[in-house]
Formats: structure tokens, C-alpha cells, sequence
């Protein structure tokens, strides 16, 4: 696909959720986009680490609620615009990544991981014992009702969401095509070799780090707004850093299409379970097929697609 | 600051009494992360699921835990050979292990927790035994028991295992397959077997650490959470590979968490392990007694 077609398609996107507001005012199924697209964002942004470079992020969740928690403390002091929000928490969630990624990322990836798992606890305890957010009893954050034009202040979110979607997209698209990208690729396949024939490793993994941190911190900034009530272990949740690994996985790693599929079809099959059935035994869903696609199929849905095209030739 | 003399010297007793309890908790991951090179992050989550064995039969036949915990030993062994059986053939011999290997077990984490927050619920537990309430008192100084027992049988799992690994050929050939399989191969062991013996040990290990938890504090599904930092923050520290030195890293934070929530609050506890896990990687990624 070239970029021109790229963006022709994201374009169309754009314009069907534009006109999606004007057609339906039902605000549940927005909601339930919004989420959607929340997860297409989390799961771009981990594959621009996991999936290019191949260092695993478990703290997806830390990000994504410090991303959070910088709307909470920005709302309490003055409340910005979302947009304005949104840019900050993935200035925050993304000098997070960088730090993280300074102290350990001249290790083996190993090492990275086990911190980022680390990582979400720490931050979780900083929270609760930070009473300005709330600590542990959370915070209420009372969210406008209405946006001029749109009516309802969800359908202002989902076009947010929409657009910071676009925008994490193309960005792991460009990456991916960029010397950067060239460069992530040679260090998951091997690092040694990498750094022999001169690629900057460290520099590389700590821009692809700061990246991907800061568009996790993005797609958490508008949290607050949604729930209405913020705390910890909601924030936390694991099911955040579950997801952000399952949906590129699940869709394949090594190209931006992957993420995007995973994330849809992940999503939407958990927004539905959650409905229908209860959202524990979703999670295990999630966790039950993460495992059967690692093993059975590693590239994932990509991954399966372009060998079925290969076998057709 | 003023210190008093009793709060400082029980907040050091309380924590070696941890300290010794974090040898149960870790030693399996020394030997899965540290010698066989296993990044097994679900080993939280199977003592989780050790506690809630202890808890069961606790509740229902009023057995104590600790025994429990080492009566389920072999089917702790078997969960563990079965594990390290599919993820061989799956990533190891793939040479996939460090993408797909460690979400595999990422995986293997989130469902276990998942399954027991859907069959026991978000509630704490917890068991009775003799030793749960009361403690001995020496002077100032106060010894609960249910710190004592777990910190005891500890040592003695962790003293057993390490005349194993040192005594035995089989505790030999585990320690040496990591540094040279083709070595191993030229004296008719296989490696493969050797790691599945080693990693079914890592994680029975488990077992008995969740029937230690369990005696020590309540326990939900999700607590295992708090222990991930803890286990890889000691095994880190105390240098991978030397199951002494699991010894004194576990020592260290259990002493370190221990002034920490007495001087501070238990609150700040947990980002306490952190805090040395950054240092260590950052300062002294070999360890403290690391080769």
C-alpha cells in the first residue's frame, strides 16, 4: 500500500466516525468504539517496541494510567482542552518510557521486561499514596456534558480517539519504513550484529521506547473523562498490559496492519463478551488465546495470511 | 529523628523473618531465570495457586498447610515438567524464546489469576493452624510464629535443594546445563531432560511458597502481582545463577521492606523492591555475588 492510498483509507475512517455522530445518538455504542480504538492505540504503541524491535513491554498498564493520572492532576489545577490533555500525559508517559528504558534497556531485553513489570507496581504504590489524585480512595472528575456541534461529550471523546488512532498509526507506519524502523529490525533479529555494522542500538530503543511509553500515556489520558471516577487498581489494570500484547500477537508483530486487526477484532469480541457473558471470563478468553497464538501461530493473523498467499502461488 | 530501640530491633527481626521467607518465594526463579535462563513470570501466579491449595484442604479436612504444601510437591513437579515440555517444543527449539516465550508466560500468569478470581473469588483467604497466632517473646524482642514457621521451613527447602544441586549428579549436571549442554550430551546425559527435571524443581518450589504465603498473610489471586519485582529484584540482586546469594538478597529486602513499613508505612513496601531492582540493573547488573 503506498501512502497516498494510506491516507485516502484514513480519510474514509475519519469521515464515516463524523458522520457516525450525526447519525446515531444512542451514546453506548460510541462508548464501545472509544474503547475499541483506545486498545487499536495501546496495541500500535507496544508494537512499536515489541513487535519492531522485539522488547517486551509488561507495563503497558503503568502508562497507560500515567497517562491517567496527568489528566487527573492537570483537571484538578486547571482544566485543558482534551486535546491539550492528551499531549501532555504522552509528554509525561513518554519521559517515563525514556527513564525506564535509560536505566535498563544497555542490558539484555530480559532485564527490560522484568522492569517494566516492576514498573507498574512502583507507580501504582506512588498513587495511592499521593492523596492530591486521591490516593486509594480515587478521585471523582466530573467531565462536561455536551460539545458544541456534536451533542453529546462522548461523541466529542470517540472523535479523539479516532483521530489519535490515525496519528498512531501512520506514525508506526513511518517508523516501520524509516531508517528507524530498519534499524528496530536489525536489533530484534540481532543486537550484536546491529551495533557491529553500526547501528546506534541504544539510541534507537530509547526513541522506540520514549514512542511507544508516550502514545500508551495518550490513549490513557482521556480515562478520567470516561469512568467519571478514577482509582488505583481500575487504572492499573492488568488487563491493559494483557491486551496491549495479546492484539499485535494475535494480529501479527512485525508489520502496522497486525496491531490494527488484533485490536478490532479483540476489542469488539470483548466488548461484546462483556456484555454478554462477564468480563473475568473475557479476560481468560484473552489470556487462552494470547497462549494458543504464540504457539500455535507465531506470526499471527498476518503471519497466516501471507503464508496461505505464498502456498496459492 | 528519635528511634526506638524495640521498634528498631523487631523491625530487624521482622525482616530476616521475611527475608527468610523470600528464599521459598525466589529460589525458583534462581533456578529457572538464573541457571536454566527460563524467564518464568507465571511462577507468582503458581504460588498463588499453591496457597489456595493449602487453603482448601485447610478448610475442608483441617490438614495443616505447610504439609500440604509439601504433599502437593509431586503434582507441583509434574505442572512444572509439563510446562517446560511446551514450551521446549513450542519456542526453545524454535529459538523464539525471548519475544513469544516470555508472552507465553505472561499468558500463563493472567490465566491462572484469572481462573482463581473466577472460582474463589476477589475475597481473601486464609488458614488456621496452631502456630498463626501466637509468638514467643525474648526481652524486647518479639518472635511471631507465624513468621518463624514459614522462615524455618524455608531454610530447610532451600539447605535441601542446595545439597541436592551441589551432592547429587543429577543436581550437578543441572548446574552445569546452562554453561555447557554439549558437555553434558558427551557424558550421555540429555540436556533436555536435565532442564525439565530442573524447571518441575523451580516450580514445586512454588508449591511450598504458597503454603508459606498463606500462613503468613491472607491471600487474593492478585497479591502473586506484588511478588513479580520482589523475586526478580532478589534474584537480580543477589547474582543470578548463585543460589547463595538468593540467600542474602532476600535477606537484604526483607530487612530493607521490613524499616520501611515500620519508619514509613507498609503502603511504601512494595516500591521498595523496585527501588533496588533499577539500582542493581543500573549499578551492578551481575549482582552482589554474581559470577
Amino acid at each position: 500500500m503506498r501512502w497516498t492510498n494510506f491516507f485516502l483509507i484514513a480519510a474514509v475512517v475519519a469521515a464515516l466516525g463524523v458522520a457516525a455522530t450525526q447519525f446515531s445518538s444512542n451514546d453506548y455504542y460510541f462508548f464501545a468504539a472509544y474503547v475499541v480504538l483506545q486498545y487499536v492505540v495501546l496495541a500500535t504503541a507496544w508494537n512499536i517496541l515489541g513487535g519492531y524491535a522485539g522488547y517486551v513491554n509488561f507495563g503497558s498498564a503503568a502508562f497507560f494510567a500515567a497517562g491517567a493520572y496527568s489528566t487527573v492532576v492537570v483537571h484538578k489545577l486547571y482544566p485543558l482542552p482534551l486535546p491539550l490533555l492528551i499531549v501532555f500525559s504522552g509528554i509525561v508517559a513518554g519521559l517515563i518510557g525514556f527513564g525506564t528504558g535509560y536505566l535498563t534497556l544497555r542490558l539484555r531485553g530480559v532485564f527490560f521486561a522484568i522492569a517494566t513489570l516492576a514498573l507498574a507496581v512502583v507507580l501504582q504504590t506512588l498513587i495511592i499514596n499521593w492523596d492530591f489524585v486521591g490516593g486509594s480512595r480515587g478521585a471523582y472528575i466530573i467531565r462536561p456534558h455536551t460539545f458544541p456541534l456534536l451533542g453529546s461529550y462522548m461523541k466529542y471523546m470517540f472523535l479523539v480517539m479516532l483521530g489519535l488512532a490515525i496519528v498512531a498509526v501512520s506514525v508506526a507506519r513511518l517508523i516501520e519504513r524509516s531508517w528507524l524502523g530498519y534499524g528496530l529490525a536489525a536489533i530484534r533479529d540481532d543486537e550484536f550484529a546491529a551495533e557491529a555494522s553500526g547501528v546506534p542500538t541504544l539510541r534507537l530503543k530509547l526513541v522506540a521506547t520514549a514512542v511507544s511509553g508516550a502514545f500508551m500515556g495518550m490513549a490513557g489520558s482521556p480515562f478520567p473523562y470516561i469512568i467519571g471516577y478514577v482509582e488505583p487498581s481500575s487504572t492499573f489494570n492488568l488487563a491493559y498490559a494483557v491486551n496491549a500484547i495479546a492484539m499485535p500477537m494475535i494480529g501479527g508483530t512485525s508489520t502496522w496492519i497486525g496491531p490494527v486487526i488484533g485490536a478490532i477484532l479483540l476489542g469488539t469480541i470483548q466488548q461484546v463478551a462483556t456484555v454478554t457473558i462477564s468480563s473475568a471470563v473475557n479476560l481468560l478468553i484473552v489470556g487462552l488465546v494470547l497462549v494458543a497464538f504464540v504457539i500455535i501461530a507465531p506470526n499471527g493473523l498476518v503471519g497466516l495470511a501471507q503464508s496461505w498467499m505464498r502456498k496459492r502461488k | 529523628m528519635i528511634v526506638s530501640y524495640d521498634l528498631l530491633v523487631n523491625a530487624l527481626i521482622a525482616g530476616v523473618l521475611l527475608g527468610g521467607f523470600y528464599v521459598a518465594v525466589t529460589v525458583g526463579i534462581s533456578i529457572a531465570f538464573g541457571i536454566l535462563d527460563i524467564v518464568n513470570i507465571a511462577h507468582v501466579a503458581f504460588i498463588i495457586l499453591g496457597a489456595y491449595i493449602a487453603y482448601i484442604v485447610n478448610l475442608h479436612f483441617g490438614l495443616d498447610p505447610i504439609l500440604v504444601g509439601i504433599v502437593t510437591l509431586p503434582a507441583f513437579y509434574a505442572l512444572g515438567a509439563v510446562v517446560y515440555q511446551i514450551y521446549y517444543l513450542s519456542f526453545e527449539r524454535r529459538g523464539q524464546e525471548a519475544l513469544r516465550g516470555l508472552a507465553f508466560f505472561f499468558g500463563l500468569l493472567f490465566i491462572t489469576e484469572v481462573g482463581l478470581i473466577l472460582v474463589f473469588g476477589v475475597d481473601y483467604r486464609y488458614v488456621s493452624a496452631i502456630y498463626v497466632g501466637p509468638s514467643l517473646r525474648l526481652g524486647i524482642a518479639d518472635f511471631p510464629l507465624r513468621m518463624v514457621v514459614p522462615c524455618v521451613a524455608a531454610l530447610v527447602m532451600f539447605g535441601v535443594l542446595q545439597l541436592f544441586l551441589s551432592r547429587t549428579f543429577t543436581g550437578r549436571a543441572i548446574m552445569a546445563v546452562s554453561q555447557d549442554p554439549l558437555a553434558l550430551r558427551l557424558m550421555a546425559v540429555d540436556p533436555i531432560r536435565i532442564k525439565r527435571i530442573a524447571f518441575g524443581i523451580s516450580v514445586a518450589t512454588a508449591g511450598i511458597a504458597g503454603a508459606l504465603l498463606i500462613v503468613i498473610q491472607p491471600v487474593e489471586p492478585s497479591v502473586g502481582r506484588e511478588f513479580i519485582g520482589r523475586v526478580f529484584a532478589i534474584a537480580v540482586l543477589g547474582g543470578l545463577g548463585s543460589l547463595p546469594g538468593t540467600v542474602v538478597g532476600a535477606m537484604l529486602l526483607g530487612i530493607m521492606e521490613s524499616l520501611t513499613a515500620t519508619f514509613y508505612g507498609p503502603s511504601w513496601a512494595p516500591a521498595v523492591a523496585f527501588g533496588f531492582l533499577l539500582l542493581t540493573l543500573a549499578f551492578r547488573p551481575q549482582g552482589i555475588l554474581g559470577r
